[in-house]
């Protein structure tokens, strides 16, 4: 019999051989609960992972397809500087588009911490040339171009503050990954000992299987299929939970993303918390199908 | 009495014990057993409490694997089987122990049906052939009662239809009427003679030399004892 064969007759079950372990009552109860919760915090971990990696990905791609070249001179230079510069990209590879923005935008771009009726031709505020690059733009290159042709031209690329913004993003998806796989392993640990103490208090059942030719597979068998079945159910109820809360939770603007407000899921993202029960089936089984080998190779 | 360590019959056996010894916690227990139990054959075996009746029995269905020496089960060496295959063979041994255990959350037929469950013919179960069984040991009116509810006797006979409802070839007894009446000895040690003629080798362990003697009685029945860690043809004295 294949492996997929033998799994499949094992989660057919066999409503006699079902019956010769006794029913466990509250131990049933507390093996579904337990499996319920850890799938509805596992809901909430993949939701903080996907976001996370949804902000990573967003600050990555904006980001890295845009540069500023800053013009600081003195202000009787600063217009021909700027047109140089954008001489100097027009003819830059990897240069998509360069443009210098108006007094109005910067304005409105230092307007949040100086106020809208800010005397910008009074203060010496370099002018900003925003650029969007795309692939073969080498900003070290043209820095060093800048130095010898525009001589009061800063270019910044943004990669300075950009790379621990997704630095974290990504570390933040891996640590929700990291928490989703604990928290299998907490199920794998609370099934094994919810089986192994299963195990213990049917050792007479067990005695008695053995006795009249039971193999070790039937009797395991009769415990992995009920542990599998708790666990299995469990993080079902607990996954639909985990996905309603998520749903009901308040979602951010488009044009306001954060990671609070952007918990939750995407798309195909919501197919995601779906592998949960399978995963938490197939942890139990295998965390049961162990417990009971080992007990039972210490039996006659 | 005739003293000596080999005790057999012709031919072959369906349970054969060559130079055993079994020891425990440092101590040999059995020593230098060599027993062939013949198909259909009636065998007593006896000895003071603590001698090993309970452990040779064990050896004899694959419970305990010998220290030293061959146990052979249907012409197999346990040594030589996996757990499996143990298993399945007591399928084709049926047991009885004094301090019978049964599954208490099942009815008494389900416990009796238990070996057909386990081995994946339950369907069987339903059938005649648990009914007639069942009338055989006198438990009809008992089928649906839980294990608790019984009787020493009735468990002591419930058990023994456990035993056999596999059909198997050989029905080993631990002092199966241990618990129960002269009454209920005979009417079990009727149930074991039944079997006997029906072709099956029953090994009978007790202490009780009445029960020994009501069954030579009845059938020709050899008695084996053991006796300082050795077993020995008990003779004509009982």
């Amino acid at each position: 019999m294949t492996a997929v064969a033998r799994l499949r007759a094992l989660m057919a079950g066999d409503r006699q051989a079902d019956r010769v372990v006794p029913p466990s009552g509250f131990t049933a109860e507390l093996t579904l609960f337990a499996a319920g919760a850890m799938a509805f915090l596992a809901v909430f971990a993949l939701a903080l992972s996907l976001a996370a990696g949804r902000l990573a990905d967003r600050w990555g791609a904006e980001l890295a397809q845009t540069a500023t070249l800053r013009i600081v001179a003195p202000a009787d230079q600063r217009a021909e500087q700027t047109r140089a510069a954008l001489a100097v990209l027009q003819t830059t590879p990897g240069v998509a588009e360069a443009r210098a923005l108006s007094d109005a935008e910067q304005a409105a771009l230092l307007a949040p911490w100086f106020g809208a009726d800010l005397p910008l031709a009074t203060l010496p505020v370099p002018r900003l040339i925003e650029m969007t690059t795309d692939r073969g733009f080498d900003p070290t290159g043209l820095s060093l171009r800048l130095a010898a042709e525009v001589p009061g031209a800063v270019l910044d690329d943004h990669g300075r503050w950009r790379a621990p913004l997704v630095s974290a993003a990504n570390r933040l998806r891996v640590l929700g990954w990291v928490v989703a796989l604990l928290i299998v392993a907490a199920v794998a640990a609370m099934v094994t000992l919810a089986a192994n103490a299963a195990l213990a208090a049917n050792a007479q059942v067990i005695a008695v299987l053995r006795l009249v030719g039971a193999t070790d597979s039937y009797i395991a068998n009769a415990f992995v299929r009920r542990f599998t079945l708790r666990a299995l159910s469990g993080a079902a109820v607990g996954v639909i939970a985990g996905l309603l809360a998520v749903w009901l939770m308040p979602a951010g603007s488009a044009d306001a993303p954060g990671l609070l407000t952007g918990i939750g899921f995407e798309g195909a993202g919501w197919l995601v918390p779906l592998l949960i029960p399978p995963v938490s089936g197939a942890v139990a089984l295998l965390a049961t199908n162990t417990a009971a080998r080992r007990a039972l190779g210490g039996l006659s | 009495m005739l003293g000596h360590n080999r005790v057999k019959n012709e031919g072959a056996g369906v349970i054969e014990l060559d130079n055993v010894a079994y020891s425990y916690g440092g101590g040999e227990l059995l020593s230098d057993i060599s027993v062939k139990l013949a198909p259909g054959s009636f065998h007593f075996l006896t000895g003071p409490s603590g001698a090993g009746k309970t452990t040779l029995l064990k050896l004899c269905y694959g419970a305990l694997l010998p220290t030293s020496g061959h146990v052979r089960l249907f012409d197999a060496d346990v040594r030589g089987l996996d757990r499996d295959e143990v298993a399945l063979i007591r399928r084709r041994i049926g047991v009885v122990h004094q301090d019978v255990q049964f599954l208490d959350h099942l009815p008494v037929a389900d416990n009796v049906a238990l070996p057909l469950t386990v081995s994946g013919r339950h369907a069987e179960a339903a059938g005649s052939d648990l009914g007639e069984l069942m009338g055989w040991v006198g438990l009809n009116e008992r089928a649906a009662a839980l294990p608790p509810e019984l009787s020493g006797g009735e468990r002591q006979r419930a058990a023994l239809a456990r035993a056999i409802i596999m059909s198997p070839e050989v029905v080993l007894a631990d002092e199966p009427t241990g618990n129960v009446d002269w009454d209920m000895s005979q009417r079990l040690l009727t149930l074991l003679v039944e079997l006997n003629r029906m072709g099956k080798t029953v090994l009978i362990a007790t202490h009780d030399l009445s029960l020994i003697r009501a069954a030579k009685a009845q059938v020709q029945a050899r008695v084996l004892r053991i006796a300082n860690r050795r077993v020995q043809l008990a003779g004509a004295d009982l």
